[in-house]
């Protein structure tokens, strides 16, 4: 026996997964127990894999012993790990809370294979080191995705998972014909080895750069960038809860990633203030167009779903800020926020959806209007939408406060107060929307006997939503620590 | 060279006649052949790259990602179709 | 009155219509100009990319694969990862459909001359399938050729009038469903446990494990695409229902 731990928690966080959706597709009757196993064998990997990347930089390792130009790479960096961990600990949470979400054994069992395979495809995107490899990553997401969505069986969510699929499909084959591109003109797909080409090529300019476009333009559509978020309200709010919760929270963070990962390793030397700048107003227009349309929302879930699209939007802000700053400590620090903001998102969002799930099957319905008294039926779910609420509206002492605070900085130390306007718009709405559904939550009843009513449905959306609140907004030293930054948390 | 130009230039010429019909065409069988026709164009583009040349072996990755290609996108098209049929049934019967 | 509410409503159909063919006009512009641009660009790349690609690399290391045959070599060594998920990707696919609600009813039973015609041309893809699978080592040819003449060998048997397509009962189907991936891993994280790597093949085992990857990956290859034919989960069997009551988990 021969453990090599550098490497090995690399490939476990994509293999455990995998196996467990294996498992649970063989062996259907057993599927909670194996799928919640494989869930904490898989969050334990994450954790161990971040463990590592903190201590020791960036990992990597060469799949099949080749020369790292044939053979796949891996690679874990202070980014792909501050999503690992995010993703992972939200996935343990959603596991502990699907465990008890499905009455209809049917729909257990084909959940959970599903679902693992989705994990399994999230931690591969994150840590993939190869163009092709994405791609398969990409349409391992998009399908499973798309099946766990269409779970509930009813004509609205089948029609939006179909749309869903499509479209993803279409994001996903322009960014195939951008690593077609990429292999003609340079000759490999390892991220690494393709970056140092464009970075030394200069006379492949115009390819580079209409590549980019491809490539960015199909993932964007995946990202559900503004105006290309038409699919994701009606598939994130007709999904069961605990999908809801994956699609929302982690599913569009991964096409984002890709983009940041791109722009940022990728393309660097191709990327300019006007594509930067084209990104950031669609980003804005999702700010503001989506909180609207959250505040508007009659549904809880439709709201969520809105309110993701808007929150996405303020990722997007960061690109123009990054490309005006100069490298050094200001910039890790703009990137620290930027990834604080997606992270923050990633738990708060997730809690909500739960949350929401919860109202949803106690009252049997989630029409915002018709919501009075929840805060007396289930005081624990709605405090933790309070909770997950006011780091959506970025109130303090919530990791998106912080990433907020940089971002506005940032934009006015560059010159671009412009996004100021949008970020204070934008963080206004939520504050209207959230305060619109908790407003309707307390009703005129009596005071409960009982915080916890359901504790496997309620603890998780808690713990993650307290997270996004408290642990991120406190404690987000490590997160700059884990990129490899020497700026403190305390900016 | 003019070979490759010829059959990979195909290729993206099939890959916009795709794009611009899963755009116009509402119905949804013929989003999916779009779809299965820009992928058609993007393995086109793969595997004019292999060429190297008359009586040279050719570069056997770009093949194989087709390979891998083909499958994903059978596979992709499988679900789609059964969940249109899905939701045709569904349509009728409500 | 009503004549010229009709006769209003046609005009603003027609104006519609205008405004679409339109827009679909200007699209087919956009679109054009976006394949001229394409292929500007595209014969740039061939003419000043990278001329050598990994084509001499991927030829120079195929003695050390296991494999004569480069293609299988990429598929099921350098970048025998890239298979692994895809056989993922056909396994959520399949997951998906079922999730979905039992398959269809199947076609009417074929007549003596379908019956007949049949039953010869399944044994022979299922022969055929068998060579694809082996000639793949050394030409072209391998699991998903392999796989996918299987496949059709299920396509004709449910078209032949079988709702099954040739497929086991649900409780073996699945693990059929699963063999590729299942194989796949735990070949590459025993060879990971002993040292060798994630999918590291040793030189001399390389041979005999890509033949039990390839083996396991068509059979699994050929079920899904059965199974997807069929287009959801199998009817369960009398002795499976009863099963299934008798112990239901949560």
């Amino acid at each position: 026996m021969h453990l090599d731990l550098l490497t090995d928690p690399l490939v476990l966080c994509i293999m455990l997964p995998l196996l467990g959706a294996v498992l649970t597709a063989a062996l259907p009757r057993r599927a909670v127990l194996l799928g919640s196993l494989m869930a904490v064998a898989t969050s334990a990997a994450a954790v161990t894999l971040t463990i590592l990347v903190w201590q020791s930089g960036t990992l990597r390792v060469a799949l099949g012993g080749w020369d790292q130009k044939l053979a796949i790479s891996l690679r874990a960096d202070g980014l792909a790990t501050a999503l690992v961990v995010m993703a992972n600990i939200v996935g343990l949470g959603i596991s502990v809370y699907a465990s008890g979400y499905f009455r209809d054994p049917e729909r257990m069992r084909a959940f959970w294979p599903l679902w693992l395979l989705l994990w399994a495809a999230l931690n591969g995107l994150f840590l993939a080191g190869d163009l092709f490899n994405l791609y398969v990553m990409l349409e391992l997401l998009g399908i499973a995705a798309a099946a766990l969505g269409a779970l509930t069986g009813s004509r609205d969510a089948i029609a939006a998972n179909l749309r869903y699929l499509l479209v993803g499909l279409l994001g996903s084959i322009t960014y195939l014909l951008g690593v077609a591109l990429l292999y003609t003109a340079h000759g490999t797909l390892d991220l690494d080895l393709v970056a140092a080409s464009i970075a030394a090529d200069d006379e492949l300019f115009a390819v580079n750069a209409a590549t980019l476009v491809l490539m960015v333009a199909g993932l964007a559509l995946k990202a559900a960038l503004f105006p290309l978020h038409f699919w994701l309200p009606p598939a994130h709010a007709n999904a069961p809860a605990p999908v809801s919760a994956a699609l929302s929270a982690l599913v569009v963070k991964a096409a984002f990633y890709l983009i940041l990962r791109l722009w940022l390793d990728l393309f660097a030397p191709v990327t300019g203030m006007a594509a930067a700048m084209l990104l950031a107003l669609l980003g804005a227009a999702a700010v503001v167009w989506g909180s609207w349309r959250a505040l508007r929302a009659e549904r809880l879930k439709l709201l969520a779903a809105y309110s993701t699209v808007a929150q996405i939007g303020y990722l997007f802000l960061f690109l123009p800020l990054l490309a005006a700053t100069p490298a050094g400590p200001v910039r890790d620090s703009l990137l620290a926020a930027l990834v604080l903001m997606a992270v923050t998102h990633g738990f708060a969002k997730a809690g909500f959806f739960l949350a929401t799930g919860l109202v949803q099957t106690n009252a049997g319905h989630d029409r915002i209007d018709d919501l009075g008294g929840t805060a007396q039926r289930l005081p624990a779910t709605t405090f933790a939408i309070a909770l997950s609420g006011s780091a959506l509206i970025g109130l303090p002492p919530s990791g998106s406060f912080i990433g907020k605070w940089l971002l506005m900085q940032c934009a006015i130390e560059t010159g671009q107060w412009w996004w100021v306007i949008v970020v204070t718009t934008g963080t206004l709405l939520a504050a209207a929307y959230v305060f619109r559904v908790l407003s309707r939550a307390f009703g005129l009843e009596p005071t409960p006997l009982r915080f916890i009513t359901d504790a496997r449905a309620e603890i998780p959306a808690l713990l993650l939503a307290l997270v996004s609140v408290a642990v991120l907004g406190l404690a987000s030293g490590p997160l700059w620590t884990l990129l490899g930054l020497q700026a403190g948390g305390d900016a | 060279m003019t070979a490759q130009f010829l059959y990979g230039g195909a290729g993206l010429i099939l890959f916009v006649l795709g794009l611009w019909s899963f755009l116009v065409h509402a119905p949804l069988l013929r989003k999916l052949i779009a779809l299965n026709i820009m992928g058609g164009g993007v393995f086109h583009v793969l595997i004019a790259v292999a060429y190297r040349g008359d009586g040279v072996p050719p570069d056997p990755v770009p093949h194989a990602l087709v390979l891998t290609g083909i499958v994903v996108a059978v596979s992709a098209t499988a679900l789609g179709l059964v969940l249109g049929a899905r939701m045709q049934a569904g349509e009728r019967e409500g | 009155m009503t004549q010229t509410s009709d006769r209003a409503r046609q005009r603003a159909q027609a104006r519609a219509q205008e405004r679409a063919r339109d827009l679909s006009l200007l699209l087919g512009v956009l679109l054009a100009l976006l394949g001229a641009v394409l292929l500007g660009l595209y014969y740039l790349a061939l003419d000043g990319g990278a001329a050598p690609r990994l084509a001499e690399l991927a030829l120079a290391r195929l003695p050390e694969s296991g494999v004569g045959n480069p293609v299988t070599a990429v598929l099921v060594n350098y970048r025998a990862f890239d298979t692994l998920v895809e056989l993922a990707v056909l396994l959520a696919a399949v997951l998906g459909i079922w999730s979905l609600g039992p398959a269809p009813p199947g076609f009417q039973r074929s007549g003596a001359v379908l019956a007949g015609m049949v039953s010869w041309v399944v044994p022979l893809l299922i022969v055929a399938s068998g060579y694809m699978l082996w000639v793949g080592g050394y030409a072209p040819g391998g699991a998903f050729q392999a796989g996918a003449l299987l496949g059709a060998a299920g396509v004709i048997v449910r078209l032949a009038g079988d709702p099954t397509a040739g497929l086991p009962a649900e409780a073996t189907q699945r693990w059929l469903l699963v063999l590729g991936v299942l194989v796949f891993a735990l070949v590459g994280l025993g060879l990971m446990l002993f040292g060798a790597g994630f999918l590291t093949y040793p030189p001399k085992l390389a041979k005999w494990l890509i033949l039990l990857i390839e083996s396991a990956a068509t059979i699994a290859i050929a079920a899904a695409l059965a199974a997807a034919y069929v287009g959801g989960r199998p009817a369960p069997s009398k002795a499976a229902i009863d099963d299934y009551g008798s112990d239901s988990s949560p």
